[in-house]
């Protein structure tokens, strides 16, 4: 089959297959959209004479298929869900609601996470009120064990049967689960610029949303107050948008224009990204009289202590006035980047999860799998991912939770039929094979004409080292098989 | 299946069949999906092919290792603009002059079991890190194993291919390896001793037992 996108389409024609009666693995998808016309659109020529060849591949390649049988792997009916969030606390309940047993991993004190330092959003949510209403839930829930102080020390195993070692005060514990949820959050970046930690009338968003909360009147009684945004991101060193920051930007000064209408609250920003219905927020934050001025990369706002005063001047270029604005505040306000949280690497490391350029965790496509990893059982929610609001943090967890709930509801799950094979009379008792597989798969086996290789199908994930390694193809990698993949290589070099 | 499937055969075998370099692409070290991290045990393949290249007289800047992350497509496209001018330089592997290159790389190719045997029982990486892979690769002690194993092998290896194209004279072997008259003749005397050769003594040439 040459034609759309393998990633949809080949288990798609794969199912057609077997319910024709068909042995799937007699099916072989010629990638000549990713692999060709996509990249090359501006090359028609040479990219059909590409097309032709991977096709020729393609066919090379059938001749030795072969039927193949696949192995159904027992599922444990338990999830572990890392990080007691929002986001963690959300899929975790939602597990346990649909009858599963979850255990709930929290390495801090307390749940919470970060929106034990958020009180309102610009939907109008209390979210200290919400927070204590669905921590009451997951303590009450019979089926969701919650530990704290917990860190994980090792992970073993695959889909349906995890092995995680956990460290807790008491002591280490093993759990068994098959499947994972990650919801271990993101931190507040903390800022080295704008006289931030040197100068005690300059804080951060968070900062300032406590202060407001728990009634300091040293900030609304300002009559003016700058907040900066961008602050360590969209720079060279964290090119991303941290998204969740002009929102809470205009958030905090609406809440300034509530209490104190005459405060003059300035905020300076590079582009506004109030997404969704939170542009009527600021919108109305603007009817209110807060002050919206553009600055450009390169022209950053620069913060200095008032001459003779308490507080600080800011001058920023305008670029639609063309001039340079200067403004007394009595307070700095800056929106910092929201950053992976520390650990984050590790656990992608123990989990075999992958990240982006940024640190945050990846899924295995944005589109097609939004909350899966690529590593099988193992799915994903939260600020960890990318940064976003609580609604949107609390939809993926139910999502995740969905996908894990997917799983856990079966009693088996289908392991692939690629997988390797010994061929007894071909083994030369060498052991390269053995040293070489990760999962343990491999062992040898007396027979009468002595140890021979021997591959357990359940343990073997069809990577193929072992192959590469046997001096004699005793070992053979079904669907990759050395003589399928020659015949590639033939073709692709026999020219058309 | 992962980069550390590509086996020294599938790299030896593209060569014969007419490829003027050979490029592998693997995920970035440490970032394997999986438990496995075979990235580095194709970086040990690589380390291999190219002596291997290098004793039957194959420039081994025509094999390439690079580490690509499937959302590198800029870089997916550079490294092979890159790795395609580096073989446009070489040239075409198979020019005049170069007939008996199929004969060598076709040794090379049997000796590959051989290669894998030596590299089970005397290569240890310490660690999977590309500096220590590279630092084993680049010592001396691969270097002597290479000579005093795998060489000895490629010799009788290269002599059985050109003896089964017909019986041949010590010199006119010599001349066809480009090889001393002295190399030639322990080559022959190791593949004599094994039972792989014999003298005729009536035509005073060699050919194959
Ligand atoms: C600076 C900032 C400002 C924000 N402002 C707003 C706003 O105004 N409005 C809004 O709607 N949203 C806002 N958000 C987003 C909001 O906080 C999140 O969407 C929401 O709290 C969900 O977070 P979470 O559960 O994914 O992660 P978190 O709340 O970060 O929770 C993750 C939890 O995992 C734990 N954890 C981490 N690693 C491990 C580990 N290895 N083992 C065990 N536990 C671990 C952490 O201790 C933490 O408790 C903001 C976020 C940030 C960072």
């Amino acid at each position: 089959m040459a034609a759309c996108t393998p990633r949809t389409h080949e288990p798609l024609f794969r199912d057609t297959l077997r319910e024709g009666g068909i042995n799937q693995y007699f099916f072989d998808m010629a990638n000549i959209r990713e692999h060709c016309s996509w990249v090359h659109s501006k090359q028609a020529e040479e990219a059909t004479q590409k097309a032709k060849d991977i096709v020729r591949m393609s066919v090379a390649r059938t001749v030795g298929l072969e039927p193949l049988q696949e192995f159904d792997l027992p599922m444990t009916k338990v999830a572990l869900v890392v990080g007691g969030g929002l986001a963690g606390m959300t899929c975790a309940l939602s597990i346990a609601n649909q009858g599963f047993e979850v255990h709930l991993l929290e390495r801090d004190k307390e749940l919470g996470g970060m929106a034990r330092r958020l009180r309102t959003t610009l939907d109008g949510l209390d979210v200290q009120g919400f927070l204590r209403d669905l921590v009451r839930q997951v303590y009450r829930h019979p089926a969701v064990h919650v530990a704290h102080g917990a860190t994980i020390t090792d992970v073993s195993g695959y889909v349906g049967s995890f092995a995680t070692t956990v460290r807790y005060e008491a002591g280490l514990k093993v759990i068994e689960h098959g499947v994972t949820v990650l919801a271990t959050g993101a931190d507040e970046h903390r800022p080295t610029e704008h006289l931030y930690g040197e100068h005690d009338r300059v804080m951060t968003q968070l900062e300032l949303e406590a202060r407001l909360a728990d009634g300091d009147d040293g900030v609304a009684a300002s009559s003016s107050l700058v907040m900066i945004q961008c602050v360590g991101c969209r720079t060279q060193e964290r090119t991303y948008c941290a998204r969740v920051c002009c929102s809470q930007a205009v958030k905090n000064a609406l809440t300034l224009k509530q209490r104190s209408p005459d405060m003059n609250v300035y905020v300076l920003f590079r582009d506004m990204r109030t997404y969704g219905y939170r542009e009527d927020a600021y919108r109305k934050a603007a009817d209110r009289g807060v002050v919206f001025v553009r600055f450009e990369q390169g022209g950053e706002p620069q913060v200095e202590p008032q001459a003779g005063g308490d507080g600080l001047s800011v001058s920023v270029m305008d670029p639609i006035l063309g001039a340079r604005l200067l403004l007394e505040a009595d307070h700095v306000v800056l929106s910092a980047a929201v950053v992976p949280s520390a650990g984050s690497q590790e656990l992608a490391r123990l989990f075999k999860v992958s990240s982006n350029p940024d640190g945050f965790f990846q899924e295995a496509h944005v589109k097609l799998r939004p909350v899966d990893f690529a590593a099988d059982g193992v799915f994903l929610c939260g600020i960890n991912h990318y940064p976003k609001h609580i609604p949107e943090a609390l939809s993926q967890a139910h999502g995740a939770a969905g996908r894990a709930v997917s799983l856990l509801a079966q009693d088996t799950v289908t392991a692939s039929g690629s997988v390797c094979e010994g061929r007894e009379q071909a083994c030369v008792s060498c052991g390269a094979c053995i040293t070489a597989c990760a999962y343990g798969a491999i062992s040898f086996h007396d027979t009468p004409v002595g140890k021979k290789a021997v591959v357990n199908p359940v343990l073997c994930k069809g990577d193929g080292l072992c192959c590469a390694k046997c001096p004699t193809d005793a070992i053979r990698l079904k669907h990759f098989t050395n003589e399928e993949v020659l015949d590639q290589i033939d073709a692709a070099l026999a020219g058309p | 299946m992962c980069t550390g499937r590509v086996d020294l055969s599938f790299i030896f075998h593209a060569f014969r069949k007419g490829a003027d370099g050979v490029i592998i692409g693997g995920c970035w070290p440490g970032e394997c999906h999986y438990v496995t991290e075979g990235n580095y045990d194709a970086l040990g393949n690589l380390h291999l092919a190219r002596k291997l290249l290098g004793l039957v007289g194959v420039d081994p800047e025509r094999i390439r290792l690079e580490w690509i992350a499937a959302s590198e497509g800029s870089r997916f496209a550079e490294v092979m603009s890159d790795f395609v001018s580096t073989v446009d330089g070489l040239g075409p592997l198979g020019l005049p002059g170069a007939e008996d290159l199929d004969r060598r790389l076709e040794a090379a190719e049997r000796v590959i079991p051989f290669l894998k045997l030596v590299e089970r029982e005397k290569l240890r990486v310490p660690e999977r890190s590309e500096a220590a892979y590279n630092e084993l690769f680049a010592s001396e002690e691969v270097d002597r194993l290479f000579r005093d194993l795998v060489a000895e092998k490629l010799l009788t290896s290269q002599i059985l291919a050109l003896l089964r194209l017909g019986p041949r004279a010590a010199g006119e072997i010599a001349e066809s390896l480009g090889l001393s008259p002295a190399e030639v003749s322990a080559g022959l005397g190791a593949s004599s001793r094994q039972g792989l050769v014999t003298y005729d003594v009536e035509r005073s040439c060699y050919a194959l037992a």
